[in-house]
């Protein structure tokens, strides 16, 4: 009996047998999509794929790559980060109030970096400390975060016409937008951190069996705070691009941005119940949801129809991973 | 292994080197007291184990020893020196590994990740360190090949290995980095009469490495295949130990329910 185990597990990663493996699936089945997709709509519609068309897509996913992975690195420890786009709310606010107080970029860019990081501190240090569910905490921070932004901003929206932040959504590398070429940057340090380092396997471990993790000695606490800081900070590097994006600091609500957050990370593949995880899953799962938008969009598709089609989407996602396991 | 008679004690307490002793050692949760003058000895080179009914204060008087409780009052030494643990990496640091009831395995971890689980190996480039999964990887096929009878391939990932193979994961952690005292808490208490014989003949082979073994077990046939030494224990008291070699298992029995006063 144990023989079998032994000698399947010991042969190797042949691919009949990786196929029939349903965390292959559930790792790839964003990619999966995304390629179905893409074959579907470039058939109905052949402008899909133009140059331009792609560069606009991927710029596009840029925040919502960026945030997903922030995402990622919560739901991996079993957490969820509701609070993640009002966070980049205050985070962009915060940038345009430093920027019309005449700080320049720079200050503006680390000041909305450093807010939403302390919103995410916050939000950790609670959960961990306080042990409350992330769930209530992150709800309260979605709140509260929301709050302080039509505070400070009076409600107002900032106009930032910043030369150089506008080049971040308008150059880039041949189709590849410095916005998207940030999120690349920031999806592949945040692979060689989840599979690289200490603190990616202790991550790894507090999502899968805390219990476990803590008689190894890992201090769950810490690696909870460090998500979530984790977060907050991307929410912050979000912001940033948002304002860029938009060119205004407004302080709207941004709900698609917390709902496609979890989606991505959802059709990417990641146990909600946390332990398992890639990056490279939620990487396409932002470009899918993206992508399904913009082809809908293209296809003449009224904009009601989206939230409505992306929902069916995640939902179907979920359900066919749960079908293979 | 040496099997001296022993000075007729009641206790049986070896007369030879000492690798742990606790000494009156005593632990309260609120008004329960869990463990009352607890004193017992561990020789070098022996599986000593630890028998009494659920609740006896046998798994608290484990998790003193490895760290995760501290004592009200009362000494544990070990290895010569009064220990003064804060935590089980306290332990560990001074050689007591234990496995846990539970195994504290990580399910969708590989074998290896969980073998070097807060002990990875690590490769310093400038301020980051990167793990050196190729080291771990050979290093923990060496500490698996070098216990474990049904070898599991050291990259999958444990939630698809058999009860005795997570077993044999969990003792070979315990078994590498330099551990001079094993702890086991029930270790065949889930498995079938196959694989309970495969890590029976680990913690023998344990031993015979030169690691010390403490064994929780509720199988009195299995202590005493497995024990030199039994230490009872009932109501958070110590009552009692015997050489298992001078011993039988209604002794055993009657010193845990109460039928024998110490």
């Amino acid at each position: 009996m144990t023989n079998t185990t032994t000698l399947r597990a010991s042969g190797g990663p042949n691919w009949s047998h990786r196929l029939k493996d349903a965390g292959f699936w559930a790792e790839w089945a964003a990619l999966v999509g995304l390629i179905v997709l893409v074959i579907v709509f470039q058939t109905l519609n052949p402008t899909f794929l133009s140059p331009g068309n792609i560069a606009s897509m991927l710029v596009a996913a840029a925040i919502l790559i960026i945030l997903a992975v922030g995402q990622t690195f919560v739901i991996a420890t079993a957490g969820i980060d509701l609070s993640i786009a009002s966070v980049m709310t205050l985070g962009a606010v915060v940038f345009g109030q430093m920027y019309e107080g005449g700080h320049g970029l720079g200050v503006a860019s680390l000041m909305a970096v450093v807010s939403a990081g302390v919103a995410g501190a916050v939000n950790g240090v609670i959960v961990a400390r306080g042990r409350i569910t992330d769930f209530i905490v992150t709800l309260g921070m979605l709140s509260a975060a929301s709050g302080l932004a039509l505070i400070l901003s009076d409600g107002k929206p900032v106009t930032v016409i910043d030369p150089l932040l506008l080049r971040l959504s308008t150059s880039g590398i041949g189709i590849f937008g410095w916005s998207f070429v940030i999120a690349i940057v920031v999806a592949v340090v945040a692979h060689v951190v989840l599979f690289h380092t200490r603190f990616g396997t202790h991550l790894l471990a507090t999502g899968g069996s805390p219990e476990s993790a803590t008689a190894m000695g890992i201090s769950t606490a810490r690696i909870k705070i460090a998500v979530y800081l984790i977060s907050g900070l991307l929410a912050g590097i979000g912001a940033i691009l948002l304002v860029g994006r938009i060119g205004a600091a407004e302080p709207a609500a941004n709900t698609a941005f917390l709902l496609n957050s979890v989606a991505a990370v959802v059709l990417g593949g990641v146990s909600l119940f946390g332990g398992r995880g890639t990056i490279v899953g939620p990487f396409f799962g932002a470009l899918l949801l993206i992508a399904l938008v913009n082809g809908l969009t293209l296809l003449g598709v009224s904009q009601f129809y989206q939230p409505l089609a992306v929902g069916i989407v995640v939902v179907l996602a979920a359900l066919l991973m749960r079908f293979q396991k | 292994m040496t099997e001296q008679p022993q000075v007729a004690e009641q206790t049986g307490q070896p007369s030879g080197d000492v690798l742990l002793s606790c000494d009156d050692v005593s632990l309260s949760f609120g008004n329960v007291r869990a463990l009352v003058d607890v004193s017992l000895t561990l020789r070098p080179g022996e599986i000593t184990a630890l028998v009494g009914d659920n609740g006896a204060g046998k798994s608290t008087l484990v998790r003193c020893i490895s760290g995760i409780h501290r004592p009200d009052s009362g000494t544990i030494t070990f290895d010569g020196r009064r220990t003064d643990f804060h935590s089980p990496e306290d332990a560990r640091e001074a050689g007591i590994e234990t496995v846990h009831q539970n195994l504290a395995l990580v399910e969708d971890l590989t074998v290896w990740q969980n073998l070097f689980l807060n002990r990875e190996i690590v490769r310093r480039l400038g301020p980051v360190g990167l793990l050196d999964r190729r080291a771990m990887q050979s290093r923990a096929r060496e500490m698996v090949s070098a216990l474990a009878v049904n070898v599991p391939a050291v990259g999958s990932r444990v939630r698809r290995l058999s009860g005795g193979q997570r077993q044999a994961v969990a003792i070979c952690r315990a078994a590498g980095f330099s551990s001079k005292l094993v702890i086991m808490d029930e270790p065949t208490a889930a498995l079938g009469v196959q694989e309970t014989a495969r890590v029976e003949e680990l913690v023998f082979r344990l031993r015979d490495e030169g690691h010390a073994v403490l064994i929780i077990s509720h199988n009195f046939a299995q202590v005493m295949r497995l024990s030199q030494q039994v230490w009872v224990m009932r109501a958070g008291r110590c009552v009692g130990g015997r050489r298992t070699a001078e011993t039988t298992g209604e002794e055993i029995v009657g010193l845990v329910t109460g039928a024998i006063g110490s």
